[in-house]
């Protein structure tokens, strides 16, 4: 059982890491991933709503009827991420403004509703918060990662702290405009999921097909 | 609880209700637990934006007792008059201009800063008192590249020169056009003068935002653009020329400059009213 635990815990880290393997959350990667302080608030908001929307639904798992179990996962979901905006506009107001659409749109968050349909419709209730925080956490290590370097080498600071001082205000970095547009956000998961790839090979898939070598004649 | 068949319509109507019931419950207890709470925050964040407009906001003190030394009033934007029948308080400009009895529609060539409706009346600080006052602080809003941007203009009692202006919400790119919340860019304006000096009657707009690194140092009436944020910079500039025209505070400021002219009078007609 304990080993067991620690599987569910550790797995979604790097192994089954619901961005790197699953490529779900993509969306709010990109979004939110300018300042590491805001991501930060992100990833405890992710953790919370992942880690109760699978106790309530593993909790009334038995009781929901099939046809309609998703939307049933979607209103509880909805629920927690409205409280969850709530508390952040009462004591994070600062926070909650520079998220603003984000925080409701952890409803969409793929890795919330993946999980509850995927583990907590099946398991029990203390496995599935496990579960989770785990897969909280397995998104909030690459949102973590994408935030610092595009905080740093885009606006030279973290977490609102100067690291390399900014031509702009008489330092010598000049920042990189694009880690602050959300294409570089894509960059840099494909780099990571490119770079857990190569140290774990079981995840890459078996290709669809074979690519056949050029013709060196033109067809006619 | 029995096994009743869990694909039945009656029992899935049923599961469906309690889950939605007990949601609800949780949101609203949530809702209304938290907004008084939301409520001050949104109120201390406008102070808050007030006070850094003018330059006198200390980050240890509290916001509430800091705002002691201002004084809100209620202006008609057409006449530029003071208006006793409507409540600072409860008044806010962004309100106002979505209600129909409070605004009206722009039309199209009238609407140089993208705001759609103007409202009627409008907030005005005062550092001080409206008979007395070392800076005025004037609530404005433009469209930026995203987003329409919120923001505060100071000036001095001089009507005319600029204390700080500062933006309490905008959507704009971070890096980029966010960029005018850098206080390095916000520095700039410190001091720059709205209106030509020469044509003191006329009261044309002089002040302007140029594309980044064309602004004239030496000229009172240049800022300097946002390099890669072109089009937040002209949405500003758009914004205080429209607040600072005819349509935004000019009236309001003529009124002010004939008070300070003459004192008495002033004071006359205030206590006629």
């Amino acid at each position: 059982m304990s080993t067991n635990v620690k599987q569910l815990m550790t797995k979604p880290l790097i192994k089954d890491n619901p961005i790197g393997l699953q490529v779900l959350g993509i969306c709010s990667a990109l979004a939110v991933t300018t300042s590491l302080a805001v991501s930060l608030v992100m990833c405890m908001a992710v953790i919370f709503v992942c880690a109760f929307s699978n106790l309530f639904v593993s909790l009334i798992r038995a009781q929901i009827p099939s046809s309609i179990r998703i939307i049933v996962q979607m209103t509880i979901i909805a629920s927690l991420v409205i409280v969850v905006d709530q508390v952040l506009k009462a004591f994070a107001y600062d926070t909650s403004k520079q998220l603003s659409v984000f925080v409701g749109l952890i409803i969409t968050n793929c890795i919330v509703m993946g999980r509850a349909e995927a583990f907590a419709m099946a398991n029990p209730p203390g496995l599935s918060f496990l579960d989770g925080i785990a897969n909280g956490l397995g998104y909030s290590l690459v949102l973590i990662i994408v935030a610092v370097i595009r905080e740093l080498f885009g606006s030279g600071s973290l977490l609102g702290y100067e690291i390399l001082p900014l031509v702009t205000e008489g330092g010598w970095y000049e920042p990189n405009g694009l880690m602050l547009l959300a294409p570089s956000a894509f960059f840099i998961i494909g780099g990571f999921i490119w770079a857990v790839r190569t140290y774990d090979s079981a995840q890459v898939e078996k290709a669809d097909f074979k690519i056949k070598p050029n013709v060196s004649k033109e067809a006619i | 609880m029995s096994q009743p068949n869990k694909n039945s319509v009656g029992y899935t109507i049923k599961i469906a209700f309690l889950v939605c019931l007990a949601c609800a419950v949780v949101v609203s207890t949530a809702a209304v637990a938290l907004r008084d709470l939301q409520e001050r925050n949104v109120v201390l964040d406008i102070k808050r934006n007030v006070l850094i407009a003018a330059g006198i906001f200390e980050p240890s003190r509290s916001i509430e007792e800091q705002f002691l030394d201002i004084t809100t009033r209620v202006i008609n934007l057409q006449t530029g008059e003071f208006v006793d029948h409507i409540d600072p308080e409860t008044f806010e400009n962004r309100t106002a201009a979505r209600d129909p009895e409070m605004s009206r529609a722009l039309s199209r060539q009238e609407d140089t800063a993208g705001l759609s409706r103007l409202e009627n009346y409008s907030l005005v600080y005062f550092r001080g008192d409206e008979n007395n006052f070392e800076q005025m602080i004037l609530p404005v809003r433009g469209a930026g590249l995203w987003s329409t941007l919120h923001g505060f203009i100071a000036l001095e009692s001089d009507l005319n020169t600029i204390v700080g202006l500062g933006f309490y919400e905008h959507g704009e790119t971070p890096g980029l056009g966010g960029e005018i919340d850098n206080p390095r860019w916000q520095a700039q304006w410190t001091g720059q003068r709205v209106f030509a000096e020469s044509d003191s009657d006329k009261q044309e707009v002089a002040l302007r935002v140029t594309r980044a690194g064309q602004a004239d140092s030496s000229s009172p009436h240049e800022i300097d653009g946002l390099s890669g944020a072109t089009l937040t910079a002209r949405g500003v500039d758009n914004m205080v020329k429209f607040w600072m025209g005819d349509m935004g505070f000019a009236p309001f400021l003529r009124q002010m400059k004939a008070r300070q002219a003459e004192p008495d009078l002033a004071a006359v007609t205030v206590e006629g009213i």
